[in-house]
């Protein structure tokens, strides 16, 4: 008898069955474009460099000790830790971390005014936010440094309206770098906490309302809390490209603001790189990112135990 | 008594609709009052002008004496029940029912306290710890219940409290905020389109339509002298037949039923004329000579009652409902009795 009636367990394991191969796509895709490159690097983090660029199939860990020790200019000496790649991750980290903020607090106001537009305009509102990046990345950062150079027009205008006397030297400078970090990334803070707020049910404030809570005090209690993952998404979406970024800090920031993306960069060009070395500051930069990312994980999901 | 919620000539447009028609309401401190009506009559709309989420197009609204126009919701002593619920959803139920507390600013353990009770009045205690999304309908609706209740706010505004209920549970919550209510002095607004609700709850009723206060008064006033055809219709079960007024004498109307029979009833500012007559199909019985005449087509078996349907010479359908006692003799399908009024049953419509 209990061979003819299929149990619950026997119907999800049929259904599995027929899943199972509709999703080898799947899996290709993401071992092909996602797997296969991150093993690669690894491999060649643990490679000998080659004097013209490229690599030699020896395996080392020299990429990974050049970062974090110095060992004297010929390499007899004690080593002591190498401070110049740190510095330029914490550099990076801190730059990636203000354009976040910067992102966001102009951002959340962005994604809640378009979110509480009348339907119909929604669309053109995101239309609009999105024009930008119809542009190149590297011609839009390269107009932007036009616009802010020494005699480009913000200085010009500024001047002929009596603001400043003096042109402001904004390029090659950290602000620069941060406009340029904001002006790349901003839609990736607009678009999730919107779908976060559009979803977001006003009634929910009218009840915090009338259980005697402030505007400020319902925005902090409920409105923060509900579209979170909205802001958590938008955030992690403008951190991690903003910390690998080289674009913006390359072209309008100057030697001061030499960040990782930069770096990497650099290890890959011509017969100056470093392929090994390139590939073990890419691995450390991915390790970081995931240990955050696990971090803010683990939290969220004890916060859903609770 | 005095006076909690004084409403005047509220009218209510969004944009070219009109909600509320100038409504009129004058709500004792400490009363039941319900608002009944059909969906969309405006029920929610006038909640929410009191609750301060929307503003009134004209007239105003006084809370114990004193005009709110200005007032944020957030300064209105006046909580709500939402017929969506409207529970935090990142909050846990217990957390829910002390938010209006901690807003208050009362101290944590107090509110912890005074939430628990809550949630023990409304039979959750076990789910003090589970998110709103964990629970079924039912109680996601005593959720919103609780808190609303437990800041105790001089006036409870409750949309539709207990559609989400089962019967039975719909019953004993009845009952529980009824004594509740009593016990707490607080002023319940009470919106429903279960007429059966309205009518065991409330002190009084409004009842409305079309944005519209058609009629108030207590249960007893609403059902037995409606004062309009959409009343009559909309409260209990009743049969509206065409009548003539003869003349009116004082109070009292002389009425010609169909098939000739007249009878007296009070006028209710009718004048002589064609108007509508409403007759409650309990307040008939069988007779051997009697006011009207009708043939049976159907006899219905409800237990405790029979309904019969009848049609008048006149082809208007009449519905009968006779108590099923050992008594009672049932009348055959195709058979033509006579029908006695009781005294009172019969009432003139002014329209
Ligand atoms: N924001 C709004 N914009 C336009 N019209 C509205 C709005 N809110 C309500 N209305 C209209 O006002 C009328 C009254 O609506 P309301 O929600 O008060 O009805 P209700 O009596 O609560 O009905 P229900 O029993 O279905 O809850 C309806 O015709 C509705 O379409
Ligand atoms: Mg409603």
């Amino acid at each position: 008898m209990a061979g003819i009636t299929p149990t619950p367990q026997g119907n999800g394991s049929g259904y599995r069955g027929i899943v199972g191969p509709l999703l080898i796509p799947t899996w290709a895709v993401i071992g092909i474009f996602l797997v296969l490159p991150v093993l690669l690097m690894a491999v060649y983090s643990f490679l000998t460099k080659e004097f013209r660029g490229g690599v030699v199939w020896d395996f080392t860990l020299a990429a990974y000790d050049q970062f974090f020790l110095n060992r004297g200019l010929f390499g007899d000496e004690p080593p002591v830790i190498e401070w110049t790649y740190i510095t330029i991750f914490s550099r990076s980290i801190w730059q990636a971390a203000v354009a976040t903020l910067i992102c966001l607090i102009v951002g959340f106001p962005t994604a809640w005014f378009i979110a509480t537009r009348p339907p119909q305009t929604r669309a053109i509102w995101l239309f609009l936010v999105t024009i930008p990046y119809w542009v190149n990345l590297l011609i839009r950062t390269v107009s932007l440094k036009f616009l802010i150079r020494e005699n480009g027009p913000l200085n010009e205008s500024l001047m002929s309206i009596g603001l400043i006397t003096d042109p402001l030297p904004l390029v090659n400078t950290n602000l620069a770098v941060q406009l340029g970090l904001f002006y790349s990334y901003l839609p990736f803070m607009v678009l999730p906490i919107y779908a976060a707020v559009e979803r977001y049910n006003f009634a929910l404030s009218e009840a915090a309302a009338d259980l005697y809570a402030s505007r400020w005090v319902t925005l902090r209690e409920i409105v923060l809390p509900v579209v979170k993952p909205g802001i958590i998404a938008g955030c992690i979406l403008v951190f991690v490209p903003s910390l690998g970024a080289f674009l913006a800090p390359d072209l309008l920031g100057g030697a001061k603001t030499f960040m990782i993306g930069s770096l990497i960069d650099e290890q890959f060009r011509g017969s100056q790189g470093n392929w090994p070395f390139g590939a073990a500051a890419a691995m450390i930069l991915m390790t970081l990112v995931l240990i955050v990312l696990t971090i803010y994980a683990r939290a969220q999901a004890r916060g859903e135990a609770k | 008594m005095s006076t909690a919620i004084d409403i005047r000539s509220v009218v209510k447009r969004y944009g070219t609709a009109t909600a509320l028609h100038g409504v009129s309401l004058s709500i004792a401190d400490n009363e039941f009052f319900t608002l009944l009506g059909p969906s969309g009559c405006g029920k929610t709309t006038l909640l929410r002008c009191i609750a301060g989420f929307e503003d009134v197009t004209e007239g105003e609204i006084a809370l114990f004496g004193q005009n709110i126009a200005g007032l944020d919701p957030n300064h209105r002593p006046v909580n709500t029940v939402f017929q969506q619920y409207a529970l935090f959803p990142h909050m846990t139920v217990l957390d829910n029912v002390a938010f209006g507390l901690k807003m208050k600013g009362v101290p944590l353990s107090d509110r912890t306290a005074r939430a628990g009770k809550m949630l023990e009045m409304v039979h959750l205690s076990a789910f003090a710890d589970r998110l709103p999304a964990q629970l079924s309908g039912g109680q996601q609706q005593r959720v919103a219940l609780a808190r609303a209740l437990a800041p105790e706010p001089k006036v409870l505004l409750l949309d539709e409290p207990l559609s989400a209920l089962d019967l039975k549970l719909r019953q004993a919550m009845r009952v529980e905020l009824k004594t509740l209510q009593e016990q707490t002095g607080i002023t319940f607004i009470f919106v429903t389109h279960d007429q059966e609700e309205a009518l065991t709850m409330s002190d009084r009723i409004a009842v409305m339509s079309q944005g519209r206060v058609q009629q108030i008064g207590t249960a007893r006033d609403i059902y037995e002298a409606p004062v309009n055809r959409f009343v009559a219709d909309f409260i209990g079960e009743t049969n509206l037949i065409e009548v003539t007024v003869d003349r009116i004498e004082g109070e009292t109307a002389r009425v010609t039923l169909p098939g000739g029979h007249a009878i007296t009833c009070p006028a209710a500012a009718t004048t002589p004329g064609k108007h509508h007559l409403s007759i409650r199909p309990e307040r008939l019985s069988l007779a051997t000579t009697g006011d009207l005449t009708a043939t049976v087509e159907r006899v219905v078996y409800l237990g405790t009652d029979l309904q019969l349907l009848t049609r008048l010479p006149t082809g208007e359908e009449f519905h009968i409902r006779l108590q099923n006692s050992a008594r009672t003799e049932i009348p055959a399908p195709g058979t033509t009795v006579a029908l006695h009024l009781e005294e009172g049953a019969a009432r003139l419509l002014a329209d």
